[in-house]
């Protein structure tokens, strides 16, 4: 048996890799469509909905009124601009089109999730 | 007869120091590997990908000295970061994935057919799912589960590094703390 690897490394590291690339390939092809609105949500709940065929330039306030999150939408791509928080992570991300994309600032617990174009369809289920 | 109770408690004795020697070193070495690797502006796009540098000692120990001994490595290194560099949410993110992470590595050292790479790798994957999970229930929105195929992969590729890694030095340090019988 060798020291380093093994048959039984082979086969295990084979079958992660397939599952990985399984699941990866389904969530590009079968995920991947262009969304055209917005949703932002704060604390768990819904902030606002925007589309993102507007150029606009959103500003997520906190409960008492400090903006803590500005997104910037751009080219039908959202993108946070700039954030209070010291890491800074969600500003790195890069812009957001497509559907079920998200960008998250887990310090200020914001999401802001690309949805599904269909509009009209959504809200005939909702009323 | 009295004699002999000394020198065997003196042994035990010598045995602990080096081991809570040992274990402060480690602990040691955990902490500045995820402080170096809090300082490679390295930006994958994606928030969460980073190399797991603090892993290969988790590892290292998992492998020289014991399971305890690594779980103590891993759960300090953590806290201790946490509340030096970082704040209470990365703590408990990081516990998520560094528990998680380590349930599976064990468990899969003790089926015994396995190599540090399959181990490191499976630790990897599963430290990015255990965070992740942890991010979701944080910000109450599952979308955020959109991430895991690229997680997945990345979980994998560093997993495969640090094992690699890992396995080189476990093979080149095992001598050496033979030697020194901790």
């Amino acid at each position: 048996m060798h020291k380093r690897f093994g048959k039984n490394d082979a086969v295990f590291l084979g079958i992660l890799l397939g599952l990985c690339l399984l699941v990866f390939l389904g969530y590009r092809v079968f995920l991947r469509t262009k969304g055209s609105r917005i949703v932002i949500t704060k604390n768990g709940e819904v902030y606002g909905t925007y589309s993102l065929e507007k150029e606009q330039t959103i500003e997520i306030k906190d409960k008492d009124g400090t903006v803590t999150n500005t997104l910037i939408i751009k080219d039908q791509k959202a993108d946070m601009e700039s954030a209070d928080c010291p890491d800074r992570l969600c500003v790195k991300q890069k812009a957001i089109s497509h559907e079920n994309e998200n960008i998250v600032c887990l310090p200020n617990k914001v999401v802001v999730t690309v949805v599904d174009g269909d509009a009209s369809d959504f809200d005939a289920i909702a009323q | 007869m009295k004699q002999k109770q000394q020198k065997e408690r003196e042994y035990l004795f010598c045995k602990n120091s080096k081991k809570a020697a040992m274990l402060g070193m480690f602990t040691a070495v955990a902490m500045i590997c995820s402080y170096i690797e809090a300082m490679i502006p390295v930006n994958f796009g994606i928030p969460g990908i980073k190399l797991g540098l603090a892993n290969l000692v988790v590892l290292l120990v998992l492998y020289m000295m014991g399971t305890k001994d690594a779980l103590i490595v891993s759960v300090l290194r953590i806290i201790l970061t946490g509340f030096l560099f970082g704040n209470l949410f990365g703590i408990l993110y990081s516990l998520a994935g560094g528990l998680l992470s380590f349930l599976v590595m064990w468990i899969l050292k003790r089926t015994g057919k396995l190599r540090i790479i399959s181990v490191s790798v499976a630790g990897g994957i599963s430290h990015n799912t255990g965070q992740l999970l942890v991010a979701a229930l944080v910000v109450e929105n599952y979308k955020i589960m959109y991430y895991i195929p690229v997680l997945l992969i990345a979980g994998f590729l560093t997993g495969l590094l640090i094992g690699i890694l890992s396995q080189e030095i476990v093979l080149r340090l095992q001598k050496f703390m033979k030697n020194s019988s901790v």
